[in-house]
């Protein structure tokens, strides 16, 4: 149930692209032809679907406070338990990164020739495609709990840009027969469809808290929201306030 | 003769309007958009790509000739990871609740394609004066957009500025709340950061026509 659960919520509501904008660049570049959009799409399936994993892993092992407590019990290193390696984890999620971009590089070259031209200069900038390092981070600050939901969110995530990619390649294709505005076409209008997908998106953000029944994952989302957005917290914080002004 | 030659002002001017690294050459987009709900966090983040870009710029330049060519892209993750490393732990230190809002976006710069761009494209090529000038000057065509859609974000959205209550305060119906006002709260959600920034891309373009695409 929870990977259920994760999955659908990294697919549908936490979309790479339209809930936290990531992986942008590749998705405006790329995005014109359907074909080659599908071509980067898996490959960031499959990516994330390895770093996720394997970042949780270093993220567990090696580079929170206390994760080397292994070297104390087995090695008998002292100290080591009080070790908090966690600034080192940009350049330790980015190594495993550029690795896995290189491996991915090389099997398609290999089995799919005309994708690896087709795909071009985009392939090796997948290592720096923010929606690859973005899934390792948001894993790590969101503390997934298992090697197996660091899996699921990884594959669903990767769904996630494979969809948001998907689609605007279709419209894309399908724009050039409309009379779009000079100066609008192109990026403008590009961004202004993503705009509008977006705000479809948002509407999947009720999926989980099912409407008016009360479960444990509305609180915490409302938790999440006011700490990006301190304003409304103050906001919130002045209106009750003003009631309890009022009340008196 | 100034400071700076002709060609060297060109580096800082140009990236500001009609080759502005967002707009036009499509770089780092996805920081520009998911941080701008406020003013502060746009600026912030403007500032902290400027030092990264500018530093990391100056420091690829003074490597250029011992960097062998085949391995440029892990040498250029390598200098940006650890200068961005320094950002994040400044902003933990000096601003920690800033670098809350800002989350993972910090370290989601190590992946901003207007850094690997610059360095791929200026940097390997030209001398460290020359490549200080064009990091900052990016960084401020960057920083440029930032602040305009935070800027427009914050104040339809929670009619403040930098936190400052500018078009008076939506309680107690002061200022323009007063004729009936009301704050567009949809400014903050993350669909209208992609529609303003189409918009900004719009007035570019019909300003100045040579920047439209075919289709």
């Amino acid at each position: 149930m929870e990977h259920i659960e994760l999955f659908f919520k990294s697919i549908f509501i936490d979309n790479m692209v339209f809930a936290t904008f990531l992986g942008m660049c590749s998705y405006l570049a790329v995005s014109k032809k359907v074909s080659t959009a599908v071509g980067l799409g898996a490959a960031v399936i499959f990516v994330l679907a390895v770093t996720v994993p394997l970042n949780w892993l270093l993220d567990q092992y090696i580079l929170k406070e206390g994760a080397l407590v292994w070297l104390d019990a087995k090695y008998g290193v002292d100290g080591a338990e009080t070790l908090d390696l966690s600034f080192l984890s940009f350049i330790m999620f980015i190594a495993t990164i550029a690795t896995m971009v290189q491996l991915v590089e090389i099997i398609v070259e290999k089995f799919s020739p005309s994708l690896y031209n087709s795909l071009g200069i985009f392939l090796p900038l997948i290592a720096v495609n923010c929606a690859i390092l973005g899934g390792s981070l948001f894993m790590q600050s969101r503390e997934i709990p298992s090697l197996g939901l660091a899996l699921t969110y990884g594959v669903g995530s990767g769904i996630g840009w494979f969809l948001a990619i998907l689609a605007i390649a279709a419209i894309r294709e399908k724009i050039r027969y409309s009379s779009v505005p000079p100066a609008l076409r192109g990026l403008g209008i590009t961004f202004i469809i993503t705009g509008l997908m977006a705000i479809g998106f948002m509407s999947f953000g009720g999926m989980l808290t099912g409407g008016d029944e009360k479960t444990e994952e509305a609180p915490k989302v409302e938790a999440k929201a006011d700490k990006k957005d301190p304003l409304k917290k103050e906001d919130a914080k002045e209106i009750i306030a003003e009631n309890t002004k009022i009340n008196k | 003769m100034g400071l700076l030659s002709k060609k060297d002002a060109a580096l800082i001017t140009d990236p500001l309007a009609d080759n502005n690294p967002i707009t036009i050459q499509v770089l780092g987009i996805c920081s520009a958009l998911a941080i701008t709900a406020e003013l502060k966090a746009s600026i912030v983040m403007a500032l902290s790509v400027m030092a990264v870009l500018a530093i990391g710029n100056v420091v690829i330049s003074l490597m250029r000739n011992i960097i062998p060519s085949k391995i440029r892209i892990i040498v250029q993750l390598v200098v940006v990871a650890a200068l961005v490393i320094i950002v994040d732990l400044v902003l933990k230190a000096f601003a920690y609740e800033l670098s809350k809002t800002l989350s993972v976006f910090v370290g989601l710069i190590i992946t901003n394609c207007i850094i690997m761009g610059r360095f791929e494209a200026f940097a390997l090529a030209n001398g460290p004066w020359k490549s200080f000038l064009d990091g900052i000057g990016n960084a401020a065509g960057y920083g440029l957009i930032l602040i305009i859609v935070g800027f427009f974000r914050e104040l339809l959205g929670s009619g403040t500025l930098l936190g400052l209550k500018v078009l008076g305060d939506p309680i107690e119906k002061t200022g323009l709340y007063a004729i009936g006002y009301e704050n567009n709260g949809f400014m903050l959600l993350s669909p209208m950061a992609l529609i303003v920034l189409g918009i900004i891309i719009w007035i570019q373009r019909s300003r100045n026509k040579s920047l439209i695409e075919e289709n």
